[in-house]
């Protein structure tokens, strides 16, 4: 496949993407904030991607120190530079030019 | 009713607005009480006009006042740069976070860095400040500046929507908070804050006018409460933010009938011999060089003597040189500056407007607290602003010297040519007692006049004085009041030597006179003895006459008796010839 071979070219891109999801509480809009994520870690970071979900209610202190303000609040931690994507992530394509990844199909 | 503490008589109305002082200078008197407590407050302003420090004095105020812990959360500034610039105005931000009073929190917005990917709220910032406030307990919190979440979102609509919600949950949070906004074009805020925060709105401006810049807050509204509508002149320094309530503070002020001497004794005796009136104002009015300063000086001189203490604000000299020219007529200030009796506050009048001069005059005067204010003079400070300002002004200052009951001594250039009785200022009215020093000219020399023009509540001497300086003083003498007007100086001398002439010339023409009517009489009696003389000597002649007709008679008749003899005739025909005068009948008896 295609996606194969340019991905296996690549093999330095091939780093594992750490995502922290910040939402508040279970709402609507971090339900599907969760599943907009998850749908585009496995269709386009399949097997290098890493998702950790923080609900600022249960840790309120990890809100101002991730600078959060909108909820949800998706963070790239890794690869470097750090990048931020609010709202219910629905926008596939502003997350994909956000991480740089062409959804060359 | 939340609070059945007070133990008065409740009515059972309304509860009124509860209110949370600020804890900075004048605010709370100006808005009754503090802002509203437990409801928002919009400050806003131009750029650097002082938002954040007054919001920053607030949260520093009720820390260490009021006991009550603050939240900061800063929109615009690192924590770090906040806490270095209010260390300048002696406010410690570290030591306040350290003791838990105070939480700084510094919400970065940087667009570049946000991708908008669907639908979001700002529900991470309301966690934030919850959690801001919850750990220290907070009381109050300001949001510094939140109009720059604007451009950090881009989606208006529901940041619109997040404010009003933010509002709504710091209201049911019951906190005091102070949003601040940047002035807009024609709006009060860029973003129209003011929409969401209806209850206490207050505008701070910087505003210049004939290069003199001045700051003033007004309070825009207030819901549920009275409130001062004035702008109000406001000062920032070293110690924090400072808003002077001067405005018509009323005419409710005690009346004080101790009575201070002036330092001149003749000018006390012309006071109904006590001199001024303790907590009274005075002015004296005159053209330049007059002597208005010395008077002042005296009085000066005279309250430190009794140990009060004294502010001079001069506008014209400098405190040096007011000493300097104090010690030529015998006045030694500089001791009672040593002593720290009295103190000298000189500044420019144009150095900064009318307001500031008031402020920063008030301000001294409250840390000063002294028994006894000079402005000299007044007049200068029309430079600084119109006539109606400065009068506004002056009457601001005179009732809150009444109403600490501090003396007033005010000097008022007048302009030559224009009318005495007519200050500059137009203050007249505000004054208790009025001094006027007037140049006497006239012989070739200009001569100081001192009249008092009024002194309310007191018995004062209507005449002129004159007044000269000497190195001994302010000396007081009457002037010469003739038919010719008023005499001073060398021409009350000349006018002097010139009746005392006179008056010797008139007892001359006395003496001169008195001896005339001796002569006369001398001459008179003469006269007299000379004609009794002649009619004596008249007399005595008319008197022999009458003797000899008298012999006559009788010679006559003997010679006809005889005569008769010889003829034989009878003894009856003795008649006398009637034809014969009486000269031939003399003639006959002489032959």
């Amino acid at each position: 496949m295609n996606n194969d071979i340019e991905l296996t070219t690549k093999t330095e891109d091939r780093e594992t993407y750490l995502f922290r999801l910040y939402v508040a509480g279970l709402t609507p809009r971090s339900v599907s904030a969760v599943r907009n994520i998850r749908t585009i870690c496995s269709k386009y970071l399949e097997g290098r991607s890493q998702l950790e979900i923080i609900d600022i209610y249960q840790q309120p202190h990890l809100a101002s120190e991730a600078k959060i303000m909108a909820i949800p609040t998706l963070v790239r931690i890794s690869p470097l530079p750090e990048r931020r994507f609010i709202g219910d992530l629905s926008i596939t394509e502003r997350i994909l030019a956000g991480l740089d990844i062409t959804k060359g199909v | 009713m939340t609070k059945p503490k007070k133990d008065v008589v409740v009515i059972p109305t309304i509860q009124t607005l509860q209110k949370c002082p600020t804890g900075i200078k004048g605010l709370d008197e100006i808005t009754g009480g503090g802002l509203p407590q437990g409801r928002p407050t919009l400050i806003c302003g131009g750029t650097g006009c002082g938002k954040t420090l007054l919001a920053m004095e607030f949260l520093v105020r009720g820390a260490t006042e009021y006991n009550e812990p603050g939240v900061f959360m800063s929109f615009e500034e690192p924590s770090i740069d906040l806490v270095s610039n209010f260390a300048s105005l002696g406010f410690d931000l570290n030591d306040l976070k350290d003791q838990r009073k105070l939480a700084l929190d510094y919400v970065q917005i940087d667009r570049e860095e946000l991708v908008d990917a669907g639908e979001y709220d700002l529900e991470g910032l309301f966690i934030r400040i919850n959690y801001a406030i919850d750990t220290i307990g907070a009381k109050r919190i300001v949001l510094d500046t939140i109009e720059t979440l604007f451009s950090g979102f881009s989606n208006e609509s529901i940041l619109r929507a997040e404010l009003k919600r933010l509002f709504h949950f710091l209201k049911t949070k019951g906190i005091t908070a102070i949003i601040t906004g940047e002035q807009g074009d024609k709006t009060l805020t860029r973003h129209g804050l003011e929409e969401y925060v209806a209850d206490c709105v207050i505008f701070l401006s910087h505003k210049v006018s004939e290069q003199i810049a001045t700051r003033r807050i007004r309070i825009v509204k207030y819901r549920g409460s009275v409130h001062g509508t004035n702008e109000y002149p406001f000062l920032i320094d070293e110690q924090g933010f400072s808003v002077m309530p001067i405005s018509s503070i009323g005419l409710d002020h005690a009346a004080s009938s101790e009575r201070v001497s002036t330092g001149i004794s003749r000018l006390d005796t012309m006071l109904g011999v006590k001199g001024y009136y303790r907590g009274s104002s005075i002015l004296a009015s005159g053209t330049a060089g007059t002597g208005k300063s010395s008077i002042a000086a005296h009085f000066v001189d005279a309250a430190c003597r009794r140990g009060e203490r004294c502010l001079y604000f001069a506008f014209e000299e400098s405190r040096n040189q007011i000493i300097r020219n104090m010690r030529s007529i015998g006045i030694n200030l500089e001791q009672w500056v040593n002593e720290g009796l009295l103190e000298f506050r000189n500044s420019r009048p144009s150095l900064y407007g009318l307001e500031m001069h008031l402020v920063t005059m008030h301000k001294a005067i409250e840390q000063f607290e002294p028994d006894i204010v000079i402005v000299d003079p007044i007049s200068n400070l029309e430079a600084a602003a119109s006539e109606t300002e400065v009068k506004s002004m002056l009457s601001r200052l005179i009732d809150m010297l009444k109403m600490k009951g501090i003396t007033a001594f005010c000097t008022d250039l007048t302009s030559v040519g224009g009318s005495l009785e007519r200050t500059d200022a137009g203050i007249s009215s505000l004054m208790d007692t009025w001094l006027l020093l007037q140049v006497i000219e006239g012989g070739g020399e200009r001569n100081r006049g001192l009249y008092i023009l009024k002194s309310r509540g007191m018995e004062h001497s209507n005449q002129v004085r004159e007044f000269s300086l000497s190195s001994e003083g302010i000396m007081l003498q009457d002037v010469y009041i003739g038919p010719g007007g008023v005499l001073t100086g060398a021409s009350k001398l000349a006018q002097e030597a010139r009746e005392k002439a006179e008056s010797l010339a008139r007892s001359q023409n006395i003496e001169y006179k008195q001896r005339e009517i001796d002569r006369k009489k001398i001459v008179i009696e003469a006269q007299i003895a000379a004609l009794r003389a002649g009619f004596e000597s008249d007399m005595e002649e008319l008197e022999l006459a009458v003797a000899i007709e008298k012999m006559h008679q009788k010679v006559l008749a003997e010679d006809s008796v005889a005569m008769g003899k010889a003829r034989k005739s009878d003894d009856a025909q003795t008649e006398i010839d009637p034809t014969k005068t009486v000269s031939e009948v003399a003639n006959d008896c002489k032959n």
